[in-house]
């Protein structure tokens, strides 16, 4: 038996440079699938909404304060008071998530043994993966009964309680992100400061913090941006009246929210509320566009720091 | 009788001619010429001239970064894994240019096998790993892949220690028999030469011993190019040494000669462990 | 002189050892506080949904009758839809991160489509709603059916199943891909006989918890408009049908409060769901950890 003359026999040359030809440009399409995909999104929004300005002036749009497209007789399409809407989720969110996700980060990559951190990453991580509609369901059923009792007048729909939840929502994202960050500071910078006195504390606060700051300031950009984008909270929890103004107890509407009482209602294809989606939809998009822009922004420019 | 073409006779001529010259030297197996090798800007390789003589073990040694492992993986091309790399000149194995680009690397690569630093087995079963290069070379045939298979491991003489759990992940192994898989594994397709890149640098001295007995035992079947950074190894089973620095070739010759009598003071120096 | 009187910094000393103190306790509460939630989230939904969770629930379509509502339709729609899902993100995602990590060259166009990747990851998951809604419902002709709802969420989830196997495929190490090409394996060989192989538990790790995020979302089947009363069970990808998150908004959404009920029993089987491919994906994951 010789196996070279074997493999002669068996050589199929010209096969074997067919595949290694063609896998490379097969795999390649694969790859371009995401940029078609991306080229799908945008040239839907464009689109749509491109057919939405040719019923509402552009600056009535963007400038507007009513919100009102079910009127029958004068409906309105001015969509300040979602973006609003949509702040307000936000801003109240991050209030919760910021300090509670950075005090979980400085504990883990500082305080916490790695047995600790074995067991608490993974439960973080769970948080993470819950359903939004499970959230959403939360904090109308949970969330807001229970605010309701501290807050007198608080209505059923609120900011308030989408906001706690959708920030409970992001947590684990700003907790992870900056825990990494936090990590990846060489020891020998925090043995420095050990070995001057200084306290477990002051090391995290004066020597850590400062230093994973850029990546720090990109998870909470990011998860600003996916708080934005959080549809199912704040369509359960939030309620379905926009409103220019800056009362958090009342009920509100986001642009998430909005998109998704038009598809459960009954809008028919080619009306200019179901145009509106799609304006609404891109003005999203070009929020968590920018903050994603941002977030990429500020991690690449800070990065070789040490 | 009919007249032979003119070409055809020359060829014979010059075989002739070339018996004459060297009538008691094997058959040379790589010849190299005028090799230069650049990573980017970096010349690694200079002007290397280096004849490889067919069923011998030819160490190659010299200080680290020196390019002998460069040299090595010229040989099967393996170098173009670095995208940067650039050559000129040329090296014949068996009369044909393998730095032209018309000779397919898969087909060089079948017929000279290679034995890596780190035991780099496959994390699959012991017969997979031996299995896979007669069968990407397209054999299926069950019967003649055991057949292999047991053939490959008795000549890395290994077969004795794994024929219980063939079928059991190759990294249940320890470093050595890792390794001596490794050159199993490169056996299985019967390659022409080996070409082991220290193949003994990540062993235990026990494990050592056994590989370099093994190649003593492959020599009679295979050519046999070894890159070393030890000297003792390149001594004990080399017959051929070349010595490598700064991406130049100081010396080849008998190994015997370079360890007693070096021609090149920086040989000795080298091989007196002076430096490197 | 001195400028660093002892006394003084042993007296602020244990002041600062104190601030320190108190600091862990309250970055440890803020921590312990993350974990609270979800128990007591888990723990609502077990008292709130348990009731409802009998062999009717699972054998019923949903029902304007909170006591005859049942989960079957939206099971088995999601079952379905995974079955689209799967597949095709797992073959795009894959093949996309063979080609950036074993051909693509370092380019534009190669940096062009991994910055698209980590953009498109960001969109929110509405937006894949609108495109779905507009090129497979409308422009493709696929109407509310599986295959619309099933591509629109592969597209969700690619750009996570892409990087999990970007991480996976070049953590072989590169001895291995060495040692087939030294045997006179061609690439494609390589990639397919060893590259894969290797990277196989890291891509179906990644892939999994990908596609639980497939199971869970519900904004973008909202948008494409999949409906929530269905009495029928999905014949082929091109049937309508309806999904477990989709399911359990309506009936979060509903006046009645014995509704909630049965949302929180839907809840519950998505959560068995979701615990169940996650505990694949660990089981995975430590069966195969320490490989190299």
């Amino acid at each position: 038996m010789n196996v070279q003359s074997m493999i002669e026999q068996h050589k199929n040359k010209g096969m074997k440079k067919f595949v290694e030809k063609l896998m490379p440009k097969l795999l390649f399409i694969t790859a371009l699938v995401s940029v078609l995909a991306t080229i799908g999104i945008v040239f839907t929004l464009i689109f749509e909404t491109f057919e939405f300005f040719r019923r509402v002036p552009f600056f009535d749009y963007i400038l507007g304060t009513e919100w009102l497209p079910f009127s029958g007789t004068s409906p309105s399409y001015g969509v300040l008071p979602l973006i609003i809407g949509t702040l307000k989720v936000t801003g109240i969110a991050i209030v919760v998530a910021v300090p509670l996700g950075l005090a979980a980060a400085i504990y883990l990559s500082e305080y916490a043994s790695d047995n600790v951190r074995r067991v608490v990453k993974p439960i973080l991580e769970v948080l993470a993966g819950v359903p939004t509609i499970v959230y959403g369901f939360f904090a109308l059923t949970f969330v807001t009964p229970l605010l309701q009792e501290v807050i007198p007048g608080l209505k059923i729909f609120n900011a308030i309680s989408p906001g706690i939840v959708v920030g409970i929502m992001i947590l684990p994202t700003i907790a992870s992100l900056s825990e990494d960050a936090m990590s990846s500071v060489p020891r020998s910078m925090r043995e420095g400061a050990l070995a001057l006195g200084s306290t477990k504390l002051e090391v995290a606060l004066k020597v850590v913090l400062p230093a994973a700051l850029s990546g720090i300031l990109a998870s909470v950009v990011l998860g600003i941006s996916r708080a934005i984008g959080e549809t199912m909270i704040v369509s359960l929890a939030g309620g379905s009246t926009p409103k220019f103004d800056g009362e958090i107890t009342d009920s509100i509407q986001t642009m998430t929210a909005y998109i998704v009482q038009v598809s459960t209602g009954d809008a028919g294809y080619g009306t200019t509320i179901y145009y509106s989606i799609y304006a609404v939809g891109f003005t999203l998009f070009i929020f968590t566009l920018l903050m994603n822009l941002l977030a990429g922004y500020i991690s690449k420019k800070f990065r070789e720091e040490y | 009788m009919v007249k032979k073409p003119i070409v055809e006779q020359a060829m014979q001529e010059k075989k002739k001619d070339l018996k004459v010259i060297t009538p008691s030297e094997k058959a040379s197996i790589y010849k190299t010429e005028n090799l230069n090798l650049w990573y980017g800007d970096k010349h690694a390789l200079k002007d290397i001239q280096l004849d490889i003589k067919q069923n011998e073990v030819t160490a190659i040694i010299g200080p680290s970064g020196c390019g002998k492992s460069t040299y090595l993986k010229t040989l099967n091309r393996m170098v173009e894994l670095v995208p940067s790399v650039r050559t000129t000149g040329e090296i014949h194995y068996r009369d044909r240019n393998i730095l032209d680009k018309s000779y397919q690397v898969e087909e060089l690569r079948t017929k000279v096998g290679m034995v890596f630093q780190k035991p780099n087995p496959f994390p699959k079963s012991i017969y997979d790993n031996i299995a896979y290069g007669p069968r990407i070379h397209g054999i299926k045939n069950r019967k003649i892949l055991d057949e292999i298979v047991e053939r490959s491991l008795r000549g890395a003489a290994i077969w004795d220690e794994v024929k219980d759990r063939l079928h059991e992940n190759a990294y249940g192994l320890s470093g050595g028999q890792q390794q001596r898989i490794c050159i199993a594994r490169c056996l299985a397709i019967e390659p022409d030469v080996i070409l082991m890149d220290e193949p003994t640098s990540a062993l235990d001295p026990i494990s050592t011993l056994k590989v370099e007995e093994l190649v003593q035992e492959l020599k009679k079947d295979y050519s046999i190019i070894i890159v070393t950074h030890n000297m003792q190894q390149a001594a004990r089973i080399s017959d051929k040494t070349a010595f490598f620095l700064n991406g130049e070739v100081i010396e080849y010759d008998e190994t015997d000669k370079i360890f007693s009598n070096p021609a090149d003071q920086r040989t000795e120096d080298y091989v007196s462990g002076r430096f490197g | 002189m001195n400028y660093i009187h002892h006394d003084t910094v042993v007296k602020r000393m244990s002041k600062r050892l104190l601030k320190n103190k108190i600091y862990k306790m309250l970055f440890l509460s803020a921590t312990l506080l993350a974990l609270l939630v979800l128990a007591v989230l888990g723990y609502r939904m077990i008292i709130q949904g348990t009731g409802y969770l009998n062999w009717d629930f699972f054998n019923n379509f949903s029902s304007r009758f909170p006591q005859n509502a049942g989960i079957k339709a939206a099971l088995v729609g999601s079952i379905w839809l995974l079955a689209i899902v799967a597949p095709v993100s797992l073959i795009l995602g894959v093949g996309a991160a063979v080609y950036l990590e074993e051909y693509a060259k370092k380019n534009r166009i190669t940096t062009f489509i991994q910055m698209n990747i980590s953009n498109l990851a960001g969109v929110p998951s509405i937006v894949f709603g609108l495109l779905g809604l507009t090129i497979f419902v409308r422009m493709l002709g696929m109407g509310k059916s599986v295959l619309a709802a099933g591509l629109t969420m592969s597209l969700l989830i690619l750009p996570v199943i892409i990087v999990a196997a970007q991480e996976a495929i070049r953590a072989v190490p590169n001895e291995l891909r060495e040692a087939s090409y030294g045997i006179g394996a061609t690439k494609w060989q390589t990639i397919l006989k060893v590259v894969l192989p290797s990277a196989i538990p890291g891509i179906l790790t990644g892939g999994i918890l990908a596609l639980s995020r497939a199971i869970g979302e519900t904004a973008p089947l909202v948008v494409i408009g999949i409906p929530v009363i269905i009495h029928f069970l999905p014949e082929s990808i091109f049937s309508e049908f309806t999904a477990l998150p989709m399911q359990i908004f309506d009936w979060a959404k509903r006046p009645q409060e014995e509704f909630q009920y049965v949302a929180a029993a839907g809840i519950l089987v998505l959560m068995a769901v979701l615990v169940f491919m996650n505990s694949i994906a660990v089981i995975i994951r430590n069966k195969f950890s320490k490989r190299y």
